[in-house]
């Protein structure tokens, strides 16, 4: 599945790049892109259970920037 | 400004007063302190914060940290005007940073308004305004005057002129009527339109357009990818050498003081932001300003290629083209040429064959003439009874099987030769004529690199020869079937070894399109086998849109390597001065935070780009 969320609240370029390569390295997702630019996050996972990937991706982002906010 | 940025601008007037304050204060040592420590706090205190917390959670080596250290550093050594300098500094270049990513973060969505908001649906004889979302096909819609169409569909009531610049970058308005299609995102600036849905909103142009551009920064450029390992290693090898810099020297040489300072330095300059943020924005800018213009890219990788592109392939029809017939000549000494085509238009008129409408299409008259025992011999001509006499159109083998002696010879495109009760007496040249401009196009590419043109085509030898002199292509290649044209193209990519661009209409040649280095599709609005396959699309099927996307590619590309060069030539100058003595800390956070704006004001210079 392929799911593309907005993301808000990401300071700099390159904390959008540590995001992305903490996504990707969560268990079932294929690829990742955090854009800074357009503020979108997108995913490509095998994961059933969503609800529960969400809280990983947004727990992996808050790690980073406690004040990101994802619009799942 | 947002809220947070006009806080900061707050906190940062307030620290300017205070520094401004201190240095009346140089000799009473204490008071300065006074000034000085409130004043970090203020400009500082969100920084310190953040990298606090980021501490608690692991994450050590963020910028919040660097500028933590290097102004602790320097209240350390005693230069206490330094440290709240930097810090107001940074402050100061990341409240420009932001705002300025939102400036072309806004300029860029702003291109892209073509979504539309609402529907008006026919239901029952009510108009209802809904979520275009759920239109269904066969729906009826309205479009009234300045509202967008909100999907692909066809006019079933009224006409108007349409305003297609969001889709293509052309202001010229397009004229539709009863049966035509309407493609979504255009702006109706004449009279009510009535509508029938044909495509759902998820696969109506817009919907397929946004989702390209949107999708477009996931194919990343070879520099993209290099920039982002770079920053990788970049960081923790300079934070590396700044604390060799603040303990190993000094233990040799002494001058402790001046060691760390140096070492404060390197880790200011240490931050890799200014070159994460300016190479991807460069690309987004010039990936935005071409769908402004009506040039779809579908990523930077893209942009990339097309600016180094050398040879460019073109497909004949429908590209170099208008791809339908037009009458270029009426031969005749008998009849005028009105007479003529007179003649022929009465007889091609039950045909529905291209040549036949071109003929028809150039007859302006009446068809008030006798036809009978219309006679159609496949792939020849016609026979028929005009006014009673017998009539012959059709190609030279017809009119020799009936005997009939041509006595003049043309070349040029298809000839439709007319034989009058078994005598010649004209001819109608029917050509697919060449669109507007092409050789001036074709030269222009020329200057921009492209200097191996190559022309292949479907069309019989000596049409696609002649059509690829005039243009004065480099090579040419007739009488192809679709697939021979995949072999031809590889051929030329096996034989060139170059970068090669395929520039094709995309409804036939989909497989080409896609076996290119970088295949380019013109006419593409409403055709979704052409934007699938493209890699670069153009909404329109005008042919200056080429040297603008290659204009484009090769500037949006110097401005990346701009911004490479520089944001990477400042740091290094900065970090070699420090070593040598020469730098200070406030250069260092010019080249960290000041670097990245200057990164970023260039890469909105792409925005500007004329067409």
């Amino acid at each position: 599945m392929i799911g593309k969320y907005s993301i808000e609240n990401v300071d700099c370029a390159n904390c959008a790049a540590k995001m992305e390569e903490g996504i990707k390295k969560l268990e079932g997702v294929n690829d990742a892109r955090v854009n800074f630019l357009t503020q979108k996050l997108i995913i490509d996972t095998d994961r059933d259970d969503l609800k529960e990937l969400q809280k990983e991706i947004l727990k992996v982002c808050r790690k980073i920037d406690d004040e990101v906010e994802i619009n799942f | 400004m947002t809220k947070k940025q006009k806080s900061s601008f707050y906190k940062i007037v307030i620290c300017g007063i205070l520094l401004t304050g201190s240095f009346f204060l140089d000799r009473l040592f204490f008071l300065r302190l006074a000034v000085l420590i409130p004043a970090y706090f203020v400009i500082g205190f969100d920084v310190l914060k953040k990298s606090f917390r980021n501490i608690c959670k692991g994450q050590i080596f963020d910028e919040n940290f660097l500028m933590v250290i290097a102004t602790f550093g320097a209240f350390v050594i005693g230069e206490y005007n330094e440290a709240v300098f930097v810090m107001l500094f940074y402050r100061v270049g990341e409240l420009f940073e932001g705002i300025a990513v939102g400036k072309s973060r806004k300029s860029i969505s702003d291109l892209m308004k073509i979504c539309p908001e609402y529907a008006n649906v026919e239901c029952n004889g009510e108009i209802r305004t809904v979520d275009p979302e759920s239109l269904v096909l066969g729906d009826i819609i309205v479009v009234k005057s300045g509202e967008k169409i909100p999907v692909d569909g066809i006019v079933i009531e009224g006409e108007s002129n349409l305003d297609t610049a969001n889709l293509t970058g052309e202001s010229v308005p397009r004229f539709v009527t009863v049966g035509d299609s309407v493609i979504s995102g255009c702006i109706n600036n004449g009279g009510v339109l009535r509508i029938k849905v044909e495509k759902e909103f998820a696969n109506s142009t817009v919907s397929k357009i946004l989702e390209m551009v949107e999708n477009a920064s996931a194919k990343k450029s070879a520099s993209e990818n290099f920039i982002t390992k770079f920053a990788r290693f970049y960081t923790p090898i300079v934070v590396f050498v700044a604390v060799f810099l603040a303990i190993v020297p000094s233990l040799f040489m002494g001058n402790r003081q001046e060691w760390l300072e140096r070492a404060l330095i390197f880790l200011v300059v240490s931050c890799p932001c200014a070159l994460v943020i300016s190479v991807p924005l460069s690309f987004f800018c010039g990936i935005g300003k071409a769908s402004k213009s009506g040039v779809l890219i579908k990523g930077s990788n893209y942009i990339e290629v097309l600016s180094k592109c050398d040879t460019m392939v073109f497909d004949k029809t429908g590209t170099l083209t208008k791809g339908f017939f037009e009458v270029s000549d009426v031969v005749s000494e008998e009849y005028s040429k009105e007479e003529l085509l007179r003649i022929v238009a009465h007889g091609e008129k039950f045909s529905n064959h291209p040549v036949a409408a071109s003929v028809c299409r150039a007859y302006k008259g009446e068809y008030d003439a006798e036809v009978c025992d219309v006679r159609e011999i496949a792939g020849k001509g016609i026979k028929f009874l005009y006014d009673g006499v017998e009539c012959i159109i059709g190609n030279s083998a017809l009119l020799a099987e009936n005997g009939v002696h041509i006595s003049v010879e043309i070349y040029d495109g298809t000839v439709l030769y007319v034989a009058r009760e078994n005598q010649y007496v004209g001819c109608v040249v029917v050509e697919d004529s060449i669109k507007e401009n092409i050789e001036f196009e074709l030269k222009a590419l020329r200057k921009f690199g492209i200097t191996t043109q190559i022309m292949l085509s479907g069309d019989n030898r000596t049409v696609a020869e002649r059509v690829g002199k005039k243009l004065g292509f480099d090579e040419v290649k007739g009488e192809l079937l679709p697939s021979d044209k995949m072999s031809a193209l590889e051929n030329i990519l096996e034989k060139t070894r170059k970068t090669v661009a395929y520039v094709g209409d995309g409804v036939n040649d989909a497989p080409v399109l896609r076996r290119a280095d970088v295949g380019i599709a013109m006419g593409a609005m409403g055709s979704d086998a052409a934007i699938e396959a493209a890699d670069i699309v153009l909404m329109d099927d005008r042919i200056e849109k080429i040297p603008f996307a290659v204009g484009l590619a090769k500037k949006t590309m110097g401005i990346v390597k701009q911004n490479i060069v520089f944001a990477l030539g400042i740091k290094f100058a900065v970090m070699l001065f420090s070593l040598l003595g020469f730098s200070n800390m406030w250069l260092a956070v010019f080249a960290d935070v000041g670097v990245a704006v200057v990164a970023i004001l260039n890469a909105m210079r792409l925005l500007k780009t004329k067409q």
